[in-house]
């Protein structure tokens, strides 16, 4: 085996090395100064290497070493509220090693060599583990983190385990068979974490955003595509899921962004208040960031980095959210790569395994049944930015092929300050079958009903809509203009939601079924008192119906909302009457 | 050091040297024409049997017996105090006739990515003067907020206004100004000369010039001198640097000229599929650093071809940028300056940079009021177009007239009209004004009752502000 080649030739952040005995996605050093790279193709004796740092100054002749493993993270305590680059390097660290501005030649380990954590063990010596069997505790943040046999260790017995305070590289664990465990363990990142079986995507990864919930659910384990043409809110609409959906976990990648936007999550994320624990939502999240003008090579990689930590939280058993920000860059890094190695494009350029790539990237998200007979799952959320807002481009069409949830941001409703601007005509949920059952046991019978009955509504006013642009709102008969009016009040009462306020920011189910309720309510009396006679400028000023949106805002909100129902109720009757 | 006489081709900018000695890439190349005058270049591309130069200048001269000299090391950029005042062509020699630069460093073109985490989430309000601007698409320092614009309108004079004008309240910390022209015509390069010494910015200003008949390579650094000159102004010697790049759609132009020179793969139009990272390897070099007292504040100026927001030069700038500054041809033809279209334009930092610590506690809410209004007004226009004003409702028809109001008050101001954010949030009150107040549902009742020009004056007894009448 000839681990050490020469440099042969040097083209921006594709090098070709000679000499060297190599496997693809093998991990190699460059030059003097030991850049890292990996392994993308190999032709005869000839090693073609994808570096992960600018290239600079690099000459012909220099050495190139292969360490013979493939890009791999590092997994285990210290992973939560880290900030890592592209290739899992702790950017907090970078600073202290070479100040402000990211310079190359530079390592550091993904998890810290000294910190000491404290390890419960759950088993005892003489107990039989296998492959991901959780072996112990520790107190990670206000999460546990589980430290599990690696999935490629066999079966075995316990002959030793001590609780205590170790460094992730000191041995906790040693099996019969002589394994000796640590709490880090490393795995590649182009390799999806085995599991036992798949399960279903039967529960919803809840939001509480309302036209996420209630229109246009995720599954826990699902996959859902954010397009967005800039300045349509993506970006908000993201942080958003971060901070309220209900996964234990998040793993946020900014993966070719704008640094500002990057310094934003990394500034704010620290000071959300997880709504559930009380503490700061950073102590259960990962962020990657790996702006735009980081390294090429290392943005194709962090998505990986991302899904394979991601994946690795779903095997101690919790339910993961990956956002990735944005798989476009991440498309166009492959494109990049791609170019540079002169392979034969696709469509628009991009290499025709684009869709092979993204599919596959997206099929690593799931619920499933684990190693240890835990159930865990990562669900994907994937922003795509296509170019011009053209949806018909390679990367939104081939992750559209694949995600099974589509919500549609669209620059036009947020140029009416219509928030979230997810145009509810375009959007998609797949999993409204698999989810049916879920919502008629936890959240009423009656649910699915009523949003097939606002989406109705929706779809009715788009087509009244078309009319009205010609002849105005005045020309329809009356029981259309009561449409109108009940599809406003679907937009602007329940679809709005204002991420700003404090209570409405987050929306639970039984309060979106309320208000959904209350407004279909409105329009079931709208139409019987129109049938009945009474005139619409006196249907449509009622008093009780103005008062409904403040219901957003209300914490305690049911009796404010028995008041407003009731009110509206005497209203009718009494107009009615009159 | 050694001098190769190994060209085996030249193909646009592009020279192919073939046997030399290892050289690195991205290393500065000299070519010594027959005549003794050297041209500078890059390499692109390096094997130990072709390197692969890509020329600043033009390849005229550049003949199989030229000499080529590689230096060793990558584009560096010598930088110091006494930049200030000076004029550089897009090359970075002077031009203004005066000494050569003493340099105190010698920097590299290429600049490190700052690290996401040493960022400082800009936050400082910068006053522009200009309505549009301060109270729809407020600036913040650090940002970079391009001008979208297209041929024929008045970006530059825009640009103008905002360098001279900018400001943040009650500070007085140094600043400077760093100019890049590239491609553009000498006379529009006059015009910006013109009005920088007019206004003594010159002294405070370093200005980079690459001209419409200088080479069209020559641009692909442009930005990356001026740029390094920034980082030097601002976090090694504490100035606050505001850069205006103009034009990028010549720089795109330059790289796919390269691109195709290249026979590279062509992306979208033809222009290189990396140009989002090249354009991010520019812009993303502004911003605010943790514990460093200076700034980049980032102004780049893009014609669009066709003036289409989707073509790729302003696509692609938009998704790097932290918002734009949509330039319309119909304000413009409607002889309005500056002719800011708000609808299209977008501060990403707005929210950061406003509000009671900033501006006023009123600014995010009545910004959204004026946006919303105007937004519904202009709608109308075009149903206006088909069914006329008559039909209208009498509340549509107000709407309509907050619109034209909105643009000849709002948007329209004088070339040296440096109105301050009070102003310009006063005169949206004053606009909003016009509309009924249960219509401003976008503010909340006790920032309307403090605000509002028909509640202050009940209130102070001061003589109300009439509304304007149509």
């Amino acid at each position: 085996m000839r681990n050490q080649g020469i440099l042969k030739r040097i083209a921006g952040p594709v090098v070709t090395a000679v000499g060297m005995d190599a496997h693809m996605y093998d991990v190699v050093k460059v030059g003097k100064e030991e850049l890292m790279g990996e392994v993308i193709k190999i032709q005869e004796d000839m090693t073609i290497i994808q570096v992960y740092e600018d290239t600079s100054g690099i000459r012909p002749g220099e050495p190139v070493v292969n360490t013979g493993l493939p890009l791999s993270v590092e997994l285990g305590p210290g992973l939560l509220k880290s900030i890592y680059d592209g290739i899992q390097r702790p950017l907090a660290v970078l600073i202290t090693k070479q100040g402000n501005f990211i310079s190359r030649g530079v390592s550091a380990p993904g998890l810290d060599r000294t910190k000491k954590w404290e390890f419960k063990p759950v088993v005892k010596a003489g107990d039989r583990v296998g492959p991901g069997s959780i072996l112990g505790e520790v107190q990670e943040t206000n999460i546990v983190h589980r430290i599990m046999v690696p999935p490629k260790v066999k079966g075995s017995v316990v002959k030793s385990i001590k609780p205590g305070s170790f460094t992730v590289e000191e041995v906790v664990c040693v099996l019969e068979d002589g394994t000796q465990i640590t709490m880090m363990q490393k795995w590649p990142v182009r390799v999806s974490r085995p599991v036992k079986e798949k399960l279903n995507p039967d529960i919803p990864l809840l939001t509480g955003q309302r036209i996420l919930d209630g229109l246009f659910p995720i599954a826990k384990g699902g996959t859902a595509a954010i397009p967005g043409p800039f300045g349509s809110g993506k970006t908000v609409t993201q942080q958003q899921l971060a901070k309220w959906s209900d996964s234990e976990i998040v793993v946020y990648v900014g993966c070719g962004e704008r640094g500002n936007e990057m310094t934003e999550v990394l500034t704010e994320f620290p000071k959300l208040v997880d709504p559930k624990s009380g503490k700061p939502l950073m102590e259960r999240t990962v962020l990657i960031a790996n702006t735009s003008n980081m390294p090429v090579a290392a943005r194709e990689a962090s998505v990986y980095t991302a899904i394979t930590i991601a994946e690795y939280f779903r095997d101690m058993g919790y339910d993961v959210s990956l956002m990735a920000d944005s798989t476009s860059r991440w498309a166009e890094a492959m494109r990049e790569i791609s170019s540079r190695l002169e392979e034969m494009p696709g469509e628009e350029g991009y290499p025709a395994y684009l869709a092979a790539r993204l599919s596959e990237f997206y099929e690593r998200a799931g619920r499933v049944l684990n190693l240890n007979g835990k159930n865990g799952s990562v669900s994907v959320i994937g922003a795509v930015s296509p170019p011009g807002g053209d949806f018909s481009e390679p990367v939104t069409q081939n992750t559209l092929r694949i995600v099974k949830v589509f919500w549609a941001l669209d620059a036009k409703l947020s140029q009416r300050r219509h928030f979230p601007a997810i145009n509810w005509l375009n959007s998609y949920s797949l999993y409204l079958d698999a989810l049916q059952g879920w919502y008629d046991r936890e959240v009423s019978p009656e649910w699915n009903k009523v949003r097939a009955w606002a989406m109705e509504i929706l779809e009715k006013e788009a087509e009244l809509q078309e009319i009205v642009q010609l002849v105005g709102s005045d020309a329809l008969p009356e029981e259309q203009q009561i449409t109108i009016e009940v599809a406003r009040m679907v937009r602007e009462i329940f679809l709005q939601q204002n991420a700003y306020d404090p209570v409405d920011t987050y929306c639970d189910m039984t309060k979106q079924f309320a208000m959904l309720t209350a407004i279909r309510k409105y329009s079931e009396y709208a139409y019987a008192a129109q049938a009945a006679g009474v005139l619409l400028p006196q249907i449509i000023a009622v008093k009780s119906k103005g008062e409904l949106p403040q219901i957003k805002f209300i914490k305690d909100y049911k009796p404010a909302l028995e008041k407003i129902m009731a009110s509206m109720d005497a209203e009718f009757s009494a107009m009615r009457a009159g | 050091m050694k001098e190769y006489k190994t060209i085996n081709q030249i193909a646009g900018p592009l020279v192919f040297v073939e046997k030399t000695e290892p050289v690195g890439y991205g290393e500065l190349v000299n070519i010594i024409l027959s005549d003794g005058s050297i041209k500078r270049g890059q390499v692109l591309d390096t094997s130990d049997e072709l390197v692969v130069v890509q020329v600043f200048e033009t390849t005229a001269g550049i003949g199989r017996d030229s000499g080529i000299r590689f230096t060793g090391e990558t584009i560096k950029m010598p930088v110091g105090k006494g930049m200030l005042g000076r004029i550089l062509s897009g090359g970075g020699k002077p031009i203004d006739g005066g000494p050569e630069i003493v340099p105190e460093k010698r920097l590299d073109i290429t600049g490190a990515a700052i690290n996401p985490y040493a960022r400082h989430s800009p936050e400082e309000f910068i006053q522009t003067g200009i309505s549009t601007i301060d109270g729809m698409n407020t600036l913040v320092r650090g940002q970079k907020l391009p001008i979208f614009s297209g041929a024929g309108l008045p970006h530059n004079d825009i640009a103008l206004q905002i360098a001279r004008q900018a400001k943040v309240l009650g500070s007085k910390e140094p600043f400077a100004v760093v100019f890049a022209a590239m491609g553009i015509t000498k006379e529009e390069a006059n015009h910006f000369m013109a009005d920088f010494e007019r206004t003594g910015a010159l002294e405070r200003a370093v200005v980079f010039l690459n001209l419409a008949d200088d080479p069209a390579v020559e641009r692909i650094i442009t930005p990356r001198l001026a740029l390094t000159t920034a980082e030097y102004l601002a976090f090694e010697l504490s100035m606050h640097v505001l850069v205006i790049l103009t034009d990028m759609t010549n720089y795109c132009e330059a790289l796919r000229q390269i691109g195709a020179a290249r026979e590279e793969v062509p992306g979208r139009r033809g222009y290189p599929g990396y140009m989002y990272t090249d354009l991010a390897s520019i812009y993303e070099r502004a911003g605010l650093i943790h514990g460093v007292k200076g700034s980049i504040t980032q102004f780049p100026i893009l014609t669009m071809p066709g003036d289409d927001i989707t073509h790729p030069i302003p696509d692609l700038s938009g998704y790097i940028t932290e918002g734009q500054l949509v330039i319309s041809r119909e304000l413009h033809r409607k002889g309005i300056y500056p002719p800011i279209n708000v609808l299209p334009s977008l501060s990403r930092l707005m929210n950061l940079g406003i509000g009671a610590a900033h501006t006023r506690e009123d600014h995010k809410k009545v910004s959204d009021q004026c946006y919303a209004a105007y937004a519904e007004g202009n709608d109308l226009r075009g149903l206006v177009a088909i069914v006329g004003k008559e039909a209208l409702s009498e509340r549509d028809r107000l709407f309509l007239e907050f619109a034209d109001q909105f643009e000849d008050r709002f948007v329209r101001q004088g070339p040296n009209e440096d109105r301050s954010i009070v102003q310009t949030l006063d005169l949206s009150w004053e606009l909003l004004s016009m509309l009924p107040v249960e219509q401003l549902v976008r503010i909340d009742r006790p920032l309307i009752e403090k605000y509002h020009p028909k509640f202050r004056g009940e209130k102070k007894g001061a003589p109300a502000q009439a509304a304007p009448q149509g």
